[in-house]
């Protein structure tokens, strides 16, 4: 038997805030609403930023993109910030699980020297990209237009400081302080690395936030994740009995498979916005995918050697079909 | 079993260091320069990033932990509120005034502030000062949020919060946060971390959500009580960052000091006026009272800032300039300002009323050489014009002061009977000040300040040319309920029927 509790009932005034019935109807509004739409300033912006008095405080002429309304790049995960940190804090508590157990059964200690080494060399000078990555998140977040866009940048960098966090414990775990040392040099010196570097270096020096967002979120991790992270630990270094890695690395895996579909989400909306976006859109992409490419291919290379450009090439055109999808043909 | 070789064992400072600083290197395809443009114009000089010392170390691993076990209680409380019809629980549905000025002025705050760290967490190049930006940058966005969402459910039953994000942009009370968070985010990092990492965050703060959160609890609001509470953490933070870095830029170089001098004496005076909102809220809004604007300056203002700026002094740093001034104004200013707000009260989306004779009673205890004698006279004026049904209404409009962009209601520091008004002339035109901290702001940076948007000669232009109720579509303000005398408004009705409903049998 069902029993109803009562309450005292009281005939509401209205469902949700202005702005929010304007754009969805009289209705109840959900958080990620609530917390997303129209809440950055956007009319009589008193002053003009004195680095950089051509420009409003917040600008849309920033970028090259053009969107009628900035607010239709909407996170397909809506996440807010307690949806966001609801999420991240489970799946860092089976990260946290997976350290302890390969710690605890001393699995560090049973890989092979040269499986190590390929694990090290390849994982440890990433933690460098990794902050790269958070630092240009941060700059889309900084200076992008709309807090439905800029909103998931800034989960996105911290995620990015926490990939940057979760490789340097890698590095301690399978090689000490000496690793990080060592992964730091070949990021600034060796040749393996410099083209990625220079990518890097070429993403922080770009003031374009939607260009910086293609560059960074699509091109570059579009090929580097895939690449370093399912090709080269889940596949290549379990197959020779090196899965302890892929157990420290399940973090990133999978939130390459989660945040990849709100990066297209994004690129989806604005090339459907109009030709000119998506010609821009094609042009970013090819140009930084391209570069990502080269550049990933001395570092593939450390673990893969010949088979280093096949795998590369493979990728490539995996991201051209998923491109694609978004409405992008390269 | 092979020996496990054993790991150097790290101390919490250096492994925080290798989980942050290590992670940044000296770039070679790009200068400094060009990745980090807007480091030098503000005239501030850093020899050594590396002295940055961490004001807290928190990894993201422990940050998302922490943080989602916050957003697990106050998400649970504020629904059971909601559920529960916990807005029936409040005092009085006058207390909701001072939930409305916080959601149309303070909230878009909070939004702001997120994005001005994202940009510093970004310019500065030096690891450890751009995480614990970017950390406090995704902190305000979850205050931003926690607010709208603590607040919504009042929105449903209440007149005043639906328009919070136009009125952001237009209503003429909301320009005297909105300019602040503007003026801040348009200077250059270095200033904008004094003027909300140090100014707004450590020596305001208190003044600000104390006396909020209290109010909250004071008067059976749980949904903002739990968001302050939520908050604290976040905002311990945020003070010990506010810290670090004013140390940080005063340790680096002796040059600095003046530059950062002038900055406190502008931010001091800009929060100072901000602050005129909570004095209001404090002194008449709140139907239970935590304690009067005079006894919270005192001790968050005189006894927290004084041994603050003793502490600070060995850098070279002096208090305020506008401390004496602020000083002179607490015993006034909340009625001033309330008096303004009851007589342009057809122009906010909150209500404002005349305090009842136990209120009264209440402020002349609690402002013995004030209140009985400037204001309550005033007050009485008032009563006497409503009670003949001919209630005051200053429909003229208010000189706004160039800088803080309030009304010019406050009278001279040493002479309470005459307004205090100040002029200067730039380029040929006349722009008018509340004061002289405001002036003196003005008269250091003409070029910005001119460029304030003000509410108030927006009235004459397209689409409104002079028509209020134009004014009003155009704020999204509904005449006849959001606005006006709290007595005999539509939340006093529905507060006192629901409440009738759940404390009754009638």
């Amino acid at each position: 038997m069902q029993i109803d509790l009562r309450t005292v009932a009281i005939q509401p005034q209205r469902q949700a805030f202005d702005h929010l019935v304007r754009r969805f109807g009289d209705k109840a509004a959900s958080r990620y609403q609530e917390g997303s739409y129209d809440i950055q300033a956007a009319e009589n912006l008193h002053y003009r930023p004195t680095w950089d008095p051509d420009h409003q405080l917040y600008d849309a002429s920033l970028t090259r993109i053009v969107m009628a309304d900035w607010y239709a790049l909407k996170d397909p995960r809506q996440f807010y910030y307690s949806t966001y940190t609801l999420t991240r804090a489970r799946q860092q508590e089976t990260a946290e699980a997976n350290f302890s157990f390969v710690e605890s059964r001393g699995l560090a200690d049973m890989l092979s020297d040269e499986l190590r080494a390929v694990a090290l060399n390849v994982l440890v000078p990433l933690r460098h990209a990794a902050w790269g990555a958070n630092q240009n998140n941060t700059t889309v977040c900084g200076y992008g237009y709309g807090a439905i866009f800029t909103q998931p940048c800034m989960y996105h960098a911290m995620d990015n400081l926490g990939i940057a966090q979760y490789l340097s414990r890698l590095g301690l775990l399978l090689g000490d302080t000496e690793a990080l040392d060592a992964g730091k040099k070949a990021w600034l010196d060796d040749a393996s690395w410099q083209p990625l570097r220079r990518y890097v270096e070429d993403c922080l020096a770009c003031r374009d936030p939607f260009e910086l967002f293609v560059a960074q979120n699509l091109a570059l991790d579009g090929l580097l994740y895939p690449l370093v992270y399912e090709r080269i630990v889940d596949q290549h270094l379990s197959a020779q009995g090196a899965s302890a890695v892929a157990m420290l690395t399940q973090f990133m895996s999978d939130w390459f498979d989660e945040t990849r579909k709100w990066v297209d989400a994004v690129i989806k909306v604005a090339a459907a916005e109009s030709d000119a976006n998506r010609a821009v859109l094609t042009e970013w992409t090819r140009q930084w995918s391209a570069r990502a490419a080269s550049a990933m291919v001395p570092v593939v290379e450390l673990a893969l050697g010949s088979g280093a450009d096949e795998a590369v090439g493979e990728q490539l055109e995996a991201f051209r079909a998923r491109v694609l999808k978004t409405g992008i043909t390269l | 079993m092979d020996m496990k070789v054993a790991k150097k064992k790290l101390g919490l400072k250096d492994k925080y260091k290798l989980m942050t600083r290590d992670l940044g290197w000296e770039p070679s395809y790009h200068s400094k320069d060009e990745l980090y443009p807007y480091m030098n114009y503000e005239g501030i000089k850093i020899h050594d990033w590396d002295k940055w010392e961490d004001p807290f170390r928190l990894t993201m691993d422990a940050y998302w932990k922490y943080q989602a076990e916050k957003e697990r209680k106050f998400y649970a409380i504020i629904d059971a509120h909601a559920q529960n019809n916990g807005h029936l629980n409040l005092t009085d549905a006058r207390y909701l005034s001072a939930l409305k000025i916080f959601l149309q002025a303070i909230s878009p705050g909070e939004y702001a502030a997120h994005r001005g760290f994202a940009r510093v967490g970004r310019e500065f190049p030096g690891v450890g000062p751009q995480v614990a930006c970017q950390m406090q940058a995704i902190d305000e966005i979850r205050h931003a949020q926690t607010q709208i969402h603590a607040m919504s459910n009042y929105n449903r039953y209440y007149n005043g919060f639906h328009a919070f994000a136009d009125q952001r942009d237009r209503i003429w009370y909301t320009s005297v946060a909105r300019s602040f968070f503007d003026d801040s985010m348009s200077a250059g990092p270095f200033e904008f971390m004094i003027a909300i990492g140090f100014s707004f965050e450590y020596v305001l703060t208190n003044l600000l959500f104390v006396p909020f959160m209290s109010g909250a609890a004071y008067n059976g609001d749980m949904a903002t009580v739990t968001f302050g509470f939520s908050a604290q953490s976040d905002e311990a933070r945020h003070m010990t960052l506010g810290l670090e870095v004013i140390k940080f830029i005063l340790e680096q170089d002796p040059d600095n000091l003046p530059i950062v001098q002038n900055w406190i004496d502008k931010w001091f005076w800009r929060g100072f006026r901000v602050l005129g909102l909570v004095s209001t809220m404090m002194d008449y809004m709140l139907p239970k009272r935590v304690m009067s604007w005079r006894e919270a300056w005192d001790i968050y203002g005189v006894e927290n800032g004084g041994a603050l700026f003793k502490d600070l002094a060995r850098y070279g740093i002096k208090p305020p300039r506008g401390w004496d001034d602020a000083e002179k104004a607490i015993d006034h200013m909340s009625h001033q300002f309330m008096l303004g707000l009851y007589q342009w009260s057809f122009g906010t989306a909150f209500h404002s009323w005349i305090p009842s004779d136990a209120d009264m009673d209440w402020l002349a205890g609690k402002y013995p050489h004030t209140f009985d004698k400037y204001y309550r006279p005033r007050w009485k004026h008032i009563k006497k014009l409503a009670d003949a049904g001919t209630p005051f209404k200053n429909y003229g409009l208010a000189r706004l002061c160039q800088t803080c962009q309030l009304p010019s209601v406050f009278t001279e520091p040493d002479d309470p009977t005459l307004t205090c008004h100040r002029e200067t002339v730039y380029k040929g035109e006349k722009y008018q000040f509340c004061s002289d901290g405001c002036q003196h702001i003005f008269e250091n940076e003409p070029e910005k300040y001119i460029q304030a948007w003000l509410p108030m000669p927006q009235l004459f232009q397209d689409p409104i040319n002079g028509d209020l109720g134009e004014w009003m579509k155009w704020v999204s303000l509904l005449d006849g309920k959001d606005n006006g005398d709290y007595a005999g408004s539509e939340d006093q009705k529905n507060f006192e029927a629901w409440r009738g409903l759940a404390t009754t049998n009638q």
